[in-house]
C-alpha cells in the first residue's frame, strides 16, 4: 500500500485527528468499531484513505477494516448532505404509508436513497425504526423528527430547509 | 420529595421529545419561577408513559391527573388553573372514545386498566437521571440482599423457580442460563446486556433504558455476582443517543455511590460496566454475532456449541440477556419467586412488554401479564382499529415472527401458544393491520428486511431469502404462478432447516404464516391477478365512475402519460394499458369520481 499517496490526499488535520482517535484506543484492533464511530462522528463519513490510515494504525489489513465498514449500516463511505433526510421504514411506519413519504422526498429532492444532491445540501436515506412509532409515519431531517407525515407535507418541509440556505 | 405540593411529570422519551416535550419542561420551569412556585412544584422529565399515541403526556401528582397531547403554549393554563386554582384543564384530559367523557386518572383509562407493569415499573414515575429517585423506589435493595446473603447458587435458584424466560425472542429460561455460565470456571467471565434492538417497530428496550437505566445496572451486577463476572458490557445501538446518554449518566452515578466499582456494599465483590456500541446490524441481536461485534469484528454468527456460557467474549465464559429480562430481576429478588410465578401461564411466567403499533387507535408501549388474549390487547388496551376499519392480522415477533388472524384473537399470549400459531414472541413488536394491508406485500416487506440484514455467511439465508423475495416480488407484480406458491413453501422449509443462526432459521416465518393464513389472497394475486387490499401497484386499476365524473378534464390534463381521454363535460375514461398507476388523477379529482379496483 502506497501510504505517501494517502498523506497527500488527506488534509493534515484530518490525518492528525484520526491518528489521535486510534491512539486514544491504544491502537487496539479490538476497538475498531469504536474507532470507526468516533472517526465518522468527526468526519461525517469514512472515505477509503481514512480506512487505510486506520488499518495502518491498528496493525490490521485494510480489507478487514473495509469488511467492518461495509457490514454495518451505520457506517457510510459517502459524505452526507448538510441536512440529511432519513425516512423511517420500520414496520409501524410502513403500514401507515412510509413508502409514499419516501417517494415524495425522492421526487422533491431529485435523489434516490443513499444519494446526496449536487450541492451537498440534502442527502436521502431510509432507516429502520426511530422508535417514535406513535407518530408514524416519521422522517428525520437533520436530526429533527417530523411525525404524522402525509405526502403533501413533504414539499413544505423541504422548502423550509431550502430557505435556510 | 415530601416538601413539594405538586409534581409535574412529563414524558422525556424519544416519541414525546420529538413532540417538543423539552420545550414544555422549559416553559413549566420558567412559569413556576415567574409565580414564585419553584419550591412548591417539582418538574420531572421521566421515561416513557407508554401512551405514545396521545403524547406528549403530562401527569400531575398527587392527584394523578393525566394530560394528553400537551403543547408548549398549554403550560400557562395548566399552572394557572390546575396548580394555582386546583381546577383540572378539561380540554387536555383524555376523552373516553366510548362515551366521549373526560377521564382524568390514568388508572381508569382503557389503555392502562389491563396492564401490569413490572419491567416498566419506574418508567413514567422517576427521573431516570437521578439515582436517588430509583433508590427511593427500592432501587439497589435487591443487589444488597443478594450480596448480603452471599450465596450465588441460592440466587440463581430463585431466578430458576420464578420461571423467568428470556425476553429477547427465543424464551430460554434465564436461571438455567446463569447456572450454565456459573458452572464454568475461568479467570475472567463477562455478563452482557443485549440492547441492540433491531426489530423494526419495536422500542421496549429503548424505553426501559431511557426510563429506568438503574434497574439494568442493578440486575447486571446481580447476574455478575451469580455467574462470577466482574465486568459487565452493554451492547447498545448507536442510533439510540438518548438511551446511551441516560445509561452513561446512571453508570457514573452508581460509581459515585459505590454501587459499581470495588467492594460493593462493603463486600469483596467488584463489578463495573462498559458500553459497546452497535452499528446497525440486525443479526447482532444473535448472541454469537453480538459477541463478535463487541470484539470489533463483522457481526457474523458462529455455530453453537460452543455456547457463550463456555466460550464467549474474548473466548471467556459469558452470559447474554436482553434488557427487558434484566429489568425483571430486581423485582423478583425483592418480591420473591412465588409472587412472580403466580403471574402468567403455566410455562410463561410474569409479564411481557409489547410495542403496539400499526393501524390501531392507541399506539404505545404496553406491559401485560402473559396469558392475556390478543382481543384484550387490541380492543381494550389498543382501543380497536383506526378509523373503525376491520381487523385483518396482527404481526408479532418482527422479521422472525408471523401474522396471526382473527381465529387467534382469543388465544392466550405466551411463548408456546405463539409458536404453535406459527409466529413467535420475539422481542415484542406487535403490529396491527387492517383490511387495507396486503399480506403478500407484508411478507415481502419482511423478506426485503432479511435480505438486507442477512450477514451472508451461510448460503440458505444469503441466497434462499433472496430467491424467496424475488418470487414474492413476482407475485405482487401479477406475474406469479401456482407453482411459485409451492416453490415458496418448499424453499421456506429448506431455509428453516438449514440456516446457521436464529435469523436465517426464522426468516421464512412471515412467508409461511401468511401463506397458511391468507392462502386466498395469494391465489387472488396469482390466478385473478388482483390485489384484494388494493395495495399492489401493478395490480391496481384506477376507474372513473361515469355517474360522478363531471368532465372537468382535471385528470386528463394532469395524467403524465396521456392515458385519460374524454370530451369536456362528458365522463372520461382511463386506458388501462397506458396507465402507470401513479394515482395523480385520483389526487386531482374534485368529485371523488376515481376509485381503485
Amino acid at each position: 500500500m502506497d501510504n505517501k499517496k494517502i498523506i497527500i490526499k488527506m488534509k493534515p488535520e484530518v490525518r492528525e485527528k484520526v491518528i489521535e482517535i486510534c491512539d486514544s484506543f491504544g491502537n487496539n484492533p479490538g476497538e475498531l468499531i469504536n474507532v470507526l464511530h468516533q472517526t465518522q462522528d468527526f468526519l461525517g463519513y469514512l472515505p477509503a484513505e481514512v480506512q487505510e490510515l486506520i488499518a495502518e494504525r491498528l496493525h490490521m489489513p485494510t480489507a478487514k477494516v473495509y469488511g467492518v465498514v461495509s457490514f454495518y449500516a451505520f457506517f457510510t463511505m459517502t459524505p452526507k448532505g448538510k441536512y440529511p433526510v432519513s425516512v423511517c421504514l420500520g414496520t409501524a411506519c410502513y403500514v401507515r404509508g412510509a413508502e409514499k413519504i419516501l417517494e415524495s422526498f425522492e421526487k422533491e429532492l431529485g435523489i434516490k436513497p443513499g444519494e446526496t444532491d449536487e450541492n451537498g445540501v440534502f442527502s436521502l436515506a431510509s432507516l429502520r425504526c426511530v422508535g417514535a412509532c406513535g407518530l408514524a409515519p416519521v422522517a428525520l431531517v437533520d436530526g429533527k423528527v417530523f411525525g404524522r407525515l402525509a405526502p403533501a407535507m413533504v414539499k413544505d418541509i423541504v422548502k423550509e430547509y431550502r430557505e435556510m440556505e | 420529595m415530601a416538601n413539594y405540593k405538586y409534581h409535574i411529570l412529563l414524558c422525556g422519551g424519544t416519541g414525546c421529545t420529538a413532540s417538543e416535550s423539552p420545550k414544555i419542561k422549559e416553559n413549566f420551569i420558567q412559569l413556576l419561577a415567574e409565580k414564585n412556585l419553584t419550591d412548591d412544584v417539582q418538574v420531572v422529565a421521566t421515561g416513557c408513559f407508554g401512551f405514545c399515541e396521545k403524547g406528549p403526556i403530562v401527569k400531575i401528582l398527587p392527584d394523578n391527573t393525566f394530560y394528553t397531547q400537551v403543547k408548549p403554549e398549554d403550560c400557562r393554563e395548566i399552572i394557572d388553573e390546575h396548580i394555582i386554582k386546583g381546577r383540572k384543564v378539561q380540554r387536555l384530559l383524555y376523552e373516553n372514545p366510548e362515551d366521549q367523557k373526560h377521564i382524568s386518572d390514568s388508572k381508569h383509562m382503557g389503555f392502562y386498566k389491563k396492564q401490569m407493569r413490572i419491567a416498566l415499573r419506574n418508567c413514567g414515575f422517576i427521573d431516570p437521571e437521578n439515582i436517588d429517585e430509583y433508590i427511593a423506589r427500592d432501587g439497589y435493595k435487591a443487589l444488597a440482599t443478594v450480596l448480603e446473603q452471599n450465596d450465588p447458587k441460592a440466587t440463581i435458584d430463585i431466578i430458576k423457580k420464578s420461571g423467568l424466560r428470556g425476553r429477547g425472542g427465543a424464551g430460554f429460561p434465564t436461571g438455567l442460563k446463569w447456572e450454565l455460565c456459573a458452572k464454568n470456571a475461568a479467570d475472567q467471565k463477562y455478563i452482557i446486556c443485549n440492547a441492540d434492538e433491531g426489530d423494526p417497530g419495536a422500542f421496549m428496550d429503548r424505553s426501559i433504558l431511557e426510563g429506568d437505566p438503574h434497574s439494568i445496572i442493578e440486575a447486571m451486577a446481580i447476574g455478575g455476582f451469580c455467574i462470577g463476572a466482574t465486568i459487565g458490557l452493554v451492547y447498545i445501538r448507536a442510533e439510540y443517543p438518548l438511551a446511551i446518554h441516560r445509561l452513561q449518566v446512571a453508570i457514573n452515578q452508581a460509581r459515585e455511590y459505590g454501587l459499581l466499582g470495588k467492594n460493593i456494599f462493603g463486600t469483596d465483590f467488584d463489578f463495573d460496566i462498559i458500553l459497546r456500541y452497535g452499528a446497525g446490524a440486525f443479526v447482532c441481536g444473535e448472541e454469537t454475532a453480538l459477541i463478535h461485534s463487541m470484539e470489533g469484528l463483522r457481526g457474523e454468527p458462529t455455530f453453537k456449541p460452543p455456547f457463550p456460557a463456555v466460550e464467549g467474549y474474548l473466548k471467556k465464559p459469558s452470559n447474554v440477556n436482553n434488557v427487558e429480562t434484566y429489568a425483571n430481576i430486581p423485582v423478583i429478588i425483592n418480591k420473591g419467586w412465588e409472587w412472580f410465578s403466580s403471574i402468567g401461564t403455566e410455562k410463561s411466567k410474569g409479564t411481557k412488554v409489547f410495542a403496539l403499533a400499526g393501524q390501531i387507535n392507541n399506539v404505545g408501549l404496553i406491559e401485560v401479564p402473559m396469558g392475556i388474549t390478543l382481543r384484550e390487547v387490541i380492543y381494550e388496551i389498543g382501543g380497536g382499529i383506526k378509523g373503525g376499519k376491520k381487523f385483518k392480522a396482527v404481526q408479532t415477533g418482527g422479521p422472525s415472527g408471523g401474522c396471526l388472524t382473527e381465529k387467534f384473537l382469543d388465544t392466550p399470549i405466551d411463548y408456546d401458544n405463539l409458536v404453535a400459531a406459527g409466529s413467535m414472541m420475539g422481542s415484542g413488536g406487535m403490529i396491527v393491520m387492517d383490511e387495507t394491508s396486503c399480506m403478500v406485500s407484508v411478507a415481502k416487506f419482511y423478506l426485503d428486511f432479511t435480505v438486507e440484514e442477512s450477514c451472508g455467511k451461510c448460503s440458505p439465508c444469503r441466497i434462499g431469502n433472496k430467491r424467496l423475495c424475488e418470487i414474492l416480488d413476482k407475485i405482487t407484480k401479477g406475474q406469479g404462478t401456482m407453482e411459485d406458491l409451492d416453490r415458496l413453501r418448499n424453499l421456506a422449509h429448506v431455509i428453516k432447516d438449514t440456516a446457521l443462526c436464529g435469523l436465517g432459521q426464522t426468516s421464512p416465518n412471515p412467508v409461511l404464516s401468511t401463506i397458511d393464513n391468507f392462502w386466498d389472497e395469494y391465489v387472488a394475486h396469482v390466478v385473478d391477478k388482483k390485489c384484494p387490499a388494493g395495495q399492489c401497484k401493478a395490480l391496481k386499476q384506477y376507474i372513473i365512475d361515469p355517474e360522478k365524473c363531471k368532465g372537468c378534464t382535471a385528470c386528463a390534463r394532469n395524467c403524465p402519460v396521456g392515458a385519460i381521454k374524454g370530451t369536456v363535460k362528458m365522463p372520461h375514461e382511463i386506458n388501462q394499458e397506458l396507465c402507470i398507476k401513479c394515482g395523480t388523477c385520483m389526487e386531482k379529482c374534485k368529485f371523488n369520481a376515481i376509485s381503485i379496483k
